[in-house]
């Protein structure tokens, strides 16, 4: 059963005390699908994916990747058995190059290993990894355009740049998942429209399968195969994006009655 | 062929510090050596190589993970005494003075090591000042059990068999050293991941870095060696007593950290260097009713320092008056290289820039808006 999904979340829930923040989610999301997550604010989207990362540990259900129990994991570990995230607002390490921080991003692969002491003694096995290291990540950098920035610091690269590094940060630690977190917000129509197709791009060519939380309405059904609605830290509606927008519950949630 | 590819990028900048301290120790060792340097000189030599270790050490720990330490002479004080403690066994076991010396120091440093990972531990649940004040409280501990130990001498203090004032030049090559294996982790994947989690925690551990590895692993290193700085102490000095790891110690290693600024290794090599020779003249040239006005000197000293640093017009003076701009200058007349940004140099992490807690809370101030004029020339014409 949970073979058929790559993700599937089982009853997932949280609370804070006495406040329940997030509870009974059960998302289902198969391979290579692009997946929305929406709902008002507040609703819990955001906190729907600190739990699927490791940041919070749920307090009731599990949620499995690819059939494998990943609930209550670390956070490394997690990102390690391939769920990649970004950040609604942005994390991105601002005093290091932005070709650094698309490293820091392989740091963790299993082709790059080299363990600290060859690093400190400069064996051959060191410089190899680095080197390997640094032209995966101007590949990456390539795709999105950033491979002339990459000697400057991300704090001083542009909003849209700063997003788009970010995913490519994210992609970096090769993932099977990938969860972005209001990818569009701040970007302009133009700035929007090119991110759906870099969405695409990474979809097709990555064969990655995306979880996307945006407000952006157009941008979802545009892009997305299937969405989940929240309201309140409960699901709403599941399923295919124009349903679900003219579905009166979720209207009424949106605009109210 | 991925290594030979790396050979040419061999940076000038990045050795920079290693050939200055071995042309330094060359020099003074044949100076030493053929009996034209005093013993005052040498003593200070030695002074200024273990400030080194200690204030690149305490830096890895301050400047590249961002974890605020305050008991860095406690790692000292553990090196010092169980370092020389074996070395006193030692002495009737092997003649060689070197060896027993080296030994010594590899034992300091492994128990100091040892202490590291202990301390290391709350560091993974403690953050900023209650990390500073578990790590206050373990200098303090430590150097109040050793002072209570009767096999340690007690409140005498630990006598040592004292070396030749030629121990300096063992000091700077254990400096070398150090500097080899501090600046090869720093450049590195490791390196990488230790500032990433100094940048933003949240996301390092998002990008899979395992922080309480790399917390732990940079606590060790930094106590490793400041348990050899504190052995090679116990043979520059005799007794080692328990009130030089005192608190004032650790905060003075600390202000050699932050005035060589944070995250720069040849800055605190500079500022440890300056400040032990500042210490050394006051000692030296004051004496009698004088001595008392040491500290008052000493702090005036800092204090202008600090001022002459950040001072935004002497900042825009140095800049102006700077050798890199004369040097571009005269460069820039012989041949005018087109500017290229694919073919700036790679990958050059700007450690010494770590946004101050004022910084920080003018950028969350401000909204955030994309800087539309941003061209990659404008860098250029600053």
């Amino acid at each position: 059963m949970q073979d058929k999904y790559l993700l599937e979340t089982v009853d997932l829930g949280i609370s804070f005390g006495g406040l329940k923040a997030v509870q009974g989610i059960n998302l289902k999301i198969k391979k290579n699908q692009l997946y929305g997550l929406i709902g008002p604010n507040g609703a819990g989207k955001t906190t729907i994916f600190n739990l699927i990362t490791g940041v919070y540990t749920p307090t009731t259900g599990r949620f499995f990747l690819d059939g494998e129990d990943l609930t209550g994991k670390k956070q490394e570990a997690i990102n390690h058995k391939g769920i990649a995230r970004t950040f609604q607002n942005i994390r991105l390490f601002n005093n290091m190059t932005v070709i650094s921080n698309v490293m820091v991003g392989l740091h963790n692969q299993n082709e790059f290993k080299c363990n600290p002491f060859t690093s400190m003694l400069r064996l051959p096995a060191h410089f190899e990894s680095e080197e390997n290291m640094r032209k995966r990540a101007k590949e990456l950098l390539a795709i999105f355009g950033l491979e002339d920035e990459r000697n400057n610091l991300a704090c001083n690269l542009p909003y849209g740049k700063q997003r788009k590094l970010e995913i490519a940060r994210a992609l970096a630690t090769n993932p099977k998942l990938l969860l972005l977190d209001e990818p569009a917000a701040g970007m302009n129509p133009n700035e929007t429209e090119e991110l759906m197709n870099t969405v695409r791009f990474i979809r097709d060519n990555f064969d990655m399968t995306i979880l996307l939380i945006e407000h952006d309405l157009k941008f979802v059904s545009g892009l997305c195969d299937e969405v989940t609605v929240l309201n309140f830290g409960t699901s709403l509606y599941t399923g295919e994006v124009d349903k679900a927008l003219h579905d009166p519950e979720v209207v009424k949630a949106y605009i109210g009655k | 062929m991925p290594v030979k590819t790396n050979r040419k990028r061999f940076k000038f900048k990045n050795y920079i510090s290693y050939i200055v301290i071995a042309l330094f120790l060359i020099i003074s060792a044949t100076l030493a050596l053929t009996g034209y340097m005093n013993r005052s000189t040498q003593n200070l030599l030695t002074q200024i190589a273990y400030s080194i270790i200690l204030a690149v050490s305490l830096n890895l720990v301050v400047g590249f993970l961002g974890e605020l330490s305050l008991g860095h002479a406690g790692f000292m004080c553990v090196g010092a005494y169980l370092g020389c403690y074996l070395a006193n066994l030692l002495h009737t076991l092997i003649p060689s003075k070197l060896a027993v010396l080296i030994i010594s120091m590899i034992a300091g440093g492994l128990i100091a090591a040892v202490f590291g990972f202990i301390i290391g531990l709350p560091a993974l649940r403690l953050k900023g000042d209650y990390l500073a004040i578990v790590t206050l409280a373990f200098g303090e501990i430590v150097r109040t059990i050793f002072k209570n130990q009767k096999v340690f001498g007690g409140a005498l203090g630990l006598s040592t068999k004292k070396y030749g004032s030629t121990l300096f030049i063992v000091a700077f090559v254990v400096v070398l050293i150090m500097l080899a294996v501090v600046q090869n982790l720093v450049r590195s994947k490791h390196g990488r991941a230790i500032t990433a989690i100094r940048d933003n925690e949240i996301a390092a551990k998002a990008m899979g870095i395992n922080v309480t590895y790399y917390k732990l692993f940079v606590f060790i290193i930094s106590a490793f060696f400041a348990g050899i700085a504190g052995v090679i102490y116990g043979h520059f000095t005799t007794p080692v007593l328990y009130s030089f790891f005192s608190y004032n110690y650790s905060i003075e290693i600390l202000v050699m950290v932050v005035l060589g600024s944070m995250g720069s290794i040849n800055g605190s090599i500079i500022a440890a260097a300056l400040i032990t020779y500042v210490n050394f003249l006051l000692q030296t040239k004051l004496s009698g009713d004088l001595a008392a006005l040491k500290y008052l000197i000493y702090a005036l000293i800092l204090i202008t320092i600090v001022i002459v640093n950040n001072a935004p017009g002497l900042t825009a003076i140095k800049e102006r008056f700077s050798i890199k701009r004369f040097l571009s200058k005269i460069t820039a007349k012989v041949y005018k290289p087109k500017y290229d940004p694919s073919k700036r140099k790679d990958d050059e992490a700007y450690w010494h820039r770590i946004p101050t807690k004022i910084q920080m809370d003018e950028v969350l101030s401000v909204d955030v808006t994309p800087d539309t004029t941003y061209t990659p020339d404008k860098r250029e014409e600053k």
